[in-house]
């Protein structure tokens, strides 16, 4: 490639923990008659930031709507403060996508892929030869990289794909769903790679993943998404909070009155199995580690039996429930 | 301290302007294809009647007994006809797999999440096929021409029929623009090459049969127009300043090429996308 008509990158521009990477303002997104995204709003801040929701909440939608390939039928969308419908060529030079399903140029070897994927990013051909080999064995794919992507197993094919994705070295990494396909020892590893990047490496990313330990591992901050709306948002630590207690809980008796009751004694309770269901206990409602006296004391006055009672920790998994109202 | 340290470092270096993808995506897709033997085979295959009219040009111009073989005007449309057959399975086999394949990969979402505009993929993809065509067209007919005057040691040939540089040139681009947005429309409709391939084929021949048909059913040649090859060949005879051979006007045929090409840009701009939506 020409390389007398280049643009340096050595002034890398970093982001300030309070400027939004990401501004969302009323999107709208409509396939046909179904609302995919509504009028959401929200802010991904620099670092890490989880995009959590179950399937069909609008998570990969809306990152498809940030990389240009659907227009939103309203609203506006900026990502480092340059507007996605304005600028989608200089906003993608600064994006990574590492893609929900599998995806290669067909006939090529990783090295060259990866490689290719990088001059197509604007990377001179020795430079992008050069990056592809060191991010192959970044991944983990340094014995492998001579190999057809074609016969690479999924695992492989996700870390395949986050390759592709950090070659040209971007400001903004979109994961969506990263872990998908893979065995207990490399989701792992995976998630190992990507809290290197957010943590150490100083890439902001957005995962985007209905796995909440995924989240929970990799990143700071939360997006809570439910059918196309935001319904959380926040750092995680933060959205956990305010400071309480958390206990699984199982009863025998008439449940729904010692639900209400525990409502009414300002506890909120989630569902989680067929007969444990967590108790949150904020700090205002029992003082002095009384929790788990008041709770027995309700059952006691409810006539209800306690079978088990034992202390957790607020997980994203509470969150998560909370902000989609499965109560 | 590790001697080399082989995790992830950011990049320093520069990087090219968007804008320039397009010369990438066209380079390692020829690239891809000269990798194979059997191509490369089919390419000299392809510069066979070349080899052919070069020697009929050395033997006419050198030897004035065989002047009754000497080329003429019509001798480059001749060598243009000679290469439809070339041109076809070249088409073929570099076309039929230039979209298709990539969507079989899940590729196109790589590819535009990259600095790049849909327009520059097409024209990337359109280079590698319309390269190859005027590699077995253009090529070697402006090249007859320059050896002509090599051979015969004067322009006077030339200067006689000047216009050969130009109709050489025009009637070339024409047809490769033609096949190579017709075939790479067909290559988006499908994730299969080689359905593509019959596809291909199946619309060259079923229009050339529909037009033979009514032929014999309405005796004049006025419905060339239904053919895609009859059209080309139309357009390319008026170029060359020869006798249109049907009778259906020029401009008529080269309405229909232009619309084909229309169509194709419009199934192209509609296929190639980055994200498949079905509602």
């Amino acid at each position: 490639m020409d390389t007398s008509n280049v643009i340096t990158t050595r002034e890398r521009p970093q982001s300030s923990p309070d400027t939004p990477v990401v501004l969302l303002d009323n999107v709208t997104v409509i396939y046909g008659s179904n609302r995919a995204l509504k009028e959401v709003s929200g802010r991904f801040g620099a670092g890490a930031v989880g995009l959590l929701g179950p399937n069909g909440a609008g998570k990969s939608t809306l990152l498809k709507a940030l990389l240009g390939f659907i227009k939103p039928a309203a609203g506006r969308m900026t990502v480092f403060n340059l507007d996605v419908a304005r600028h989608p060529l200089e906003i993608r030079a600064r994006i990574g996508y590492m893609p929900e399903s599998d995806g290669h140029i067909p006939g090529m070897n990783a090295v060259s892929f990866v490689a290719y994927c990088g001059q197509l990013a604007g990377l001179p051909a020795v430079d992008a030869m050069q990056r592809a080999h060191e991010v192959l064995y970044y991944v983990g794919l340094g014995e492998a990289r001579y190999r057809n992507v074609e016969t690479y197993s999924t695992g492989m094919k996700q870390r395949i794909k986050l390759a592709q994705a950090l070659v040209h070295d971007p400001d903004l990494l979109f994961l969506d769903e990263p872990t998908n396909g893979m065995d207990p020892k490399g989701r792992d590893e995976m998630l190992e790679l990507i809290r290197d990047l957010g943590h150490n490496k100083n890439v902001n990313l957005i995962l985007s993943s209905h796995l909440l330990p995924d989240v929970e591992y990799t990143c700071d901050d939360v997006v809570v998404m439910d059918k196309g709306q935001v319904a959380a948002q926040g750092p995680i630590a933060q959205l956990k909070g305010p400071a309480g207690r958390v206990f699984e809980l199982r009863i025998k008796g008439d449940l729904p009155s010692f639900i209400e009751a525990l409502h009414a004694a300002g506890m909120e309770c989630t569902s989680t199995d067929e007969d444990v269901m967590r108790v949150f206990v904020p700090d205002g409602a029992a003082r002095g580690g009384k929790d788990q006296a008041m709770v027995f004391g309700l059952a006691a006055q409810h006539g209800v039996q306690v079978r088990h009672l034992r202390p957790s920790i607020p997980t994203l998994e509470d969150v998560f429930a909370k902000a989609l109202g499965e109560q | 301290m590790p001697i080399h340290d082989q995790s992830y470092r950011r990049y320093a270096g520069g990087k090219a302007m968007p804008g320039q993808a397009w010369t990438v995506i066209a380079r390692a897709g020829m690239v891809g294809v000269l990798r194979k033997r059997v191509f490369l085979g089919l390419l000299l295959l392809g510069w066979s009647p070349f080899i052919f009219r070069a020697v009929q040009i050395y033997l006419t111009t050198n030897y004035p007994q065989m002047a009754m073989f000497a080329p003429t005007a019509e001798t480059f449309r001749q060598f243009l006809e000679q290469q439809d057959f070339f041109v076809f399975v070249v088409t073929i086999y570099v076309g039929a797999g230039l979209i298709s394949n990539d969507r079989r990969a899940n590729a196109l979402q790589i590819y535009l999440a990259k600095p790049l505009m849909r327009t520059e993929y097409i024209f990337g993809k359109a280079a590698i096929l319309f390269g190859f065509l005027l590699f077995v067209t253009m090529i070697p007919a402006l090249l007859l021409l320059v050896l002509q005057v090599l051979f015969a040691g004067s322009f006077a040939f030339v200067r006689k029929n000047f216009f050969l540089f130009p109709a050489i040139t025009v009637a070339t681009v024409l047809q490769s623009v033609l096949l190579t947005f017709t075939m790479l429309a067909l290559s988006s409709l499908s994730k299969s090459a080689r359905y593509v391939a019959i596809l291909y084929t199946g619309i060259l021949f079923f229009t050339s049969a529909v037009y033979h048909a009514m032929l014999a059913i309405t005796g004049s040649t006025r419905v060339s127009w239904i053919s895609l090859s009859a059209n080309l060949a139309q357009v390319v005879d008026v170029i060359f300043r020869l006798k249109p051979r049907y009778a259906t006007p020029w401009p008529v045929s080269l309405i229909v090429i232009l619309g084909l090409v229309a169509l194709s840009i419009s199934v192209l701009e509609r296929r190639v996308r980055g994200v498949e939506v079905v509602t």
